[in-house]
């Protein structure tokens, strides 16, 4: 009997298989890893811009949400301070107000100092500077209580201007909502230049093992099992670009997170990616690796499609 | 489920052309049974390795009807083919092993893709690779065969999962006499066990190896009968399973 005991058993129960060794390991390699590991690098770079212009607008927004600033604008001292203390002893009995307090003018004078010159011999308490009265809301300023503020205020200080100071910074939130989607979109063309790059990269290994497919299909190999070799492959080398890429674009954001933490600017400490951001960010690579599996197995499937 | 008396092939009218050149087989009518041992024969360029590349699903044809195992292969759904394939062994003219596998890996292909075990691999592929003279080149790659040993890597290869019918196309061409011999008698244990054979040569000494062989000929793309080999019942089919020990 020999070998034909053994050798003639049949295979008939086999279900789709585990991939069979088609094509050789890595095929797909060459410029891949690094085409992949670029655009990684730059989605990371970009989700972080967006993500910390996000947590900027946020904590300034938070800041400034339930502000009022209330503005005396009369030359007169003794006039500019009578009104001020009617409108702070005002509000103070308002309902919707938490917190209401006159800036000193020492205050007041460190502010303006760099715009009006700190030479010897310069006087800046001799300039006319409006009296300010910060006021804190319990809620959002919204218009309709700026203006109940505002008819509670006028009465007593007709010189008073109030001003919500979320309405100071519109423009530039407005600014930084724009750039929040220029890095969406920014995202999604590196995802679609990814994509682009994955298709060339698949159908060009499909034409370089064109002869050992068509020998696989011809054996009873599926249209799956290749496609999953493929995938396979491709998730190895995404999987590595991925890497790289994130390693490169973290070292990039904390590089660029420390030279804006130098400026000490209060808009730009707020700029700052939180322990939910990190994980955001290190998901990308894991989301740029099922992008290009996902194109691989697609470009693939269709491919093979057209052979019969 | 083939039935014992039920064709495994049919074949009526068929014609095969490429583009608008002219037909390269022209109103082919046949059937093979199962069980049978089958010679298509014919000279270089009669059509041989076109009927065998419809046979195993290759091809499409430019006209008339294909019956495989009971089923329409015309109107076959594409993703039933891989399930029909693996019933047919093919062995290619050019052998078509792949380049980067080793020997073992070409012959175990077949069971891989049929999802075998890795465990149930091992001794069978080994013993058949031992069986065609190749136990000691396993894990050569095709490039540093020669061409006799890439062609009983591609016969082991085609026989390893023992399909219901094996197609070859000019089998033995590539191997000395003994090894001719050798080969011709695995297949003939295959088709003992019940495997439709079909065996594209024009090597006459190797047909009069087979007396109980049924013989096709082809002719400018146009099938003759010399044997009765289309006739039903066929002039003398073998008896699936009656002997299931090999001539070795």
């Amino acid at each position: 009997m020999g070998f034909l005991s053994t050798l003639f058993l049949r295979w008939r129960g086999g279900s789709a298989a585990s991939d069979p060794r088609l094509l050789p390991e890595a095929q797909l390699s060459g410029p891949m890893p690094w085409v992949i590991a670029i655009m990684i690098a730059m989605t990371v770079v970009a989700a972080a811009s967006g993500l910390a212009l996000r947590n900027a607008a946020a904590t300034a927004s938070a800041d400034l949400e339930g502000g009022v600033t209330v503005q005396i604008v009369t030359a007169a001292p003794a006039e500019r301070l009578r009104q001020a203390a009617a409108v702070v002893a005002v509000l103070a009995k308002a309902p919707e107000v938490a917190e209401v307090r006159q800036v000193a003018q020492e205050e007041l004078n460190t502010l303006v100092e760099p715009w009006l010159g700190t030479r010897p011999g310069d006087d800046v308490e001799a300039l006319p500077i409006p009296a300010l009265i910060d006021v804190r809301l319990k809620g959002a300023a919204t218009a309709d209580q700026v203006a109940h503020l505002r008819a509670l205020v006028v009465p007593v200080a007709a010189s008073a201007r109030i001003d919500a100071q979320a309405g100071w910074l519109a423009p530039v939130f407005a600014a930084i909502g724009t750039l929040q989607w220029l890095a969406g979109g920014l995202i999604a063309l590196l995802a679609i230049a990814t994509i682009a790059a994955v298709l060339l990269a698949s159908r060009n290994a499909l034409g370089n093992h064109r002869e050992t497919i068509e020998i696989v299909h011809m054996l009873g190999g599926t249209d799956k099992q290749i496609a999953r070799v493929f995938q396979r492959s491709m998730a190895f080398d995404a999987a590595a670009g991925g890497l790289a890429g994130l390693l490169f674009g973290v070292v990039t954001i904390v590089t660029l997170s420390r030279q804006f933490a130098g400026l000490g600017s209060g808009m730009v400490a707020g700029a700052v990616l939180h322990w939910q951001d990190w994980i955001m960010i290190a998901a990308i690579p894991l989301a740029g690796v099922a992008l290009a599996v996902l194109t691989a197995r697609v470009t693939v499937l269709a491919a093979l499609r057209r052979m019969l | 489920m083939i039935q014992p008396d039920a064709e495994i092939v049919q074949f009526d009218n068929v014609g095969l052309r490429y583009g608008t050149d002219k037909e390269i087989l022209a109103d082919v009518s046949f059937t093979l049974y199962p069980g049978c041992f089958y010679f298509l024969t014919g000279a270089s360029g009669a059509g041989k390795t076109s009927l065998l590349k419809l046979l195993y699903l290759a091809q499409r044809p430019s006209r008339g009807l294909i019956r495989l195992f009971g089923t329409d292969a015309i109107t076959l759904p594409r993703e039933r083919l891989p399930g029909f394939r693996r019933r047919i062994g093919v062995v290619f003219q050019d052998f078509r092993l792949v380049d980067h596998l080793s020997a073992f890996d070409n012959v175990a292909l077949p069971l891989r893709v049929a999802g075998v075990s890795e465990k149930d691999i091992a001794r069978p592929v080994g013993e058949m690779l031992d069986w065609v003279g190749l136990g000691d080149r396993q894990h050569a790659r095709p490039a540093t065969l020669s061409g006799g040993e890439q062609q009983r890597v591609a016969i082991a290869r085609a026989v390893i999962a023992r399909p219901d019918m094996l197609v070859a196309d000019e089998p033995t061409g590539n191997v000395d006499p003994d090894m001719a011999l050798k080969l011709l008698r695995l297949f003939e244990s295959l088709n003992r066990l019940g495997t439709t054979v079909v065996v594209a040569t024009h090597d006459v000494h190797l047909i009069r190896k087979v007396p109980e062989s049924l013989i096709m000929r082809l002719d400018k793309g146009r099938l003759s009968d010399p044997t009765g080999a289309l006739r039903y019942p066929p002039r003398r089919p073998a008896m699936a399973g009656a002997d299931a020990s090999p001539p070795l």
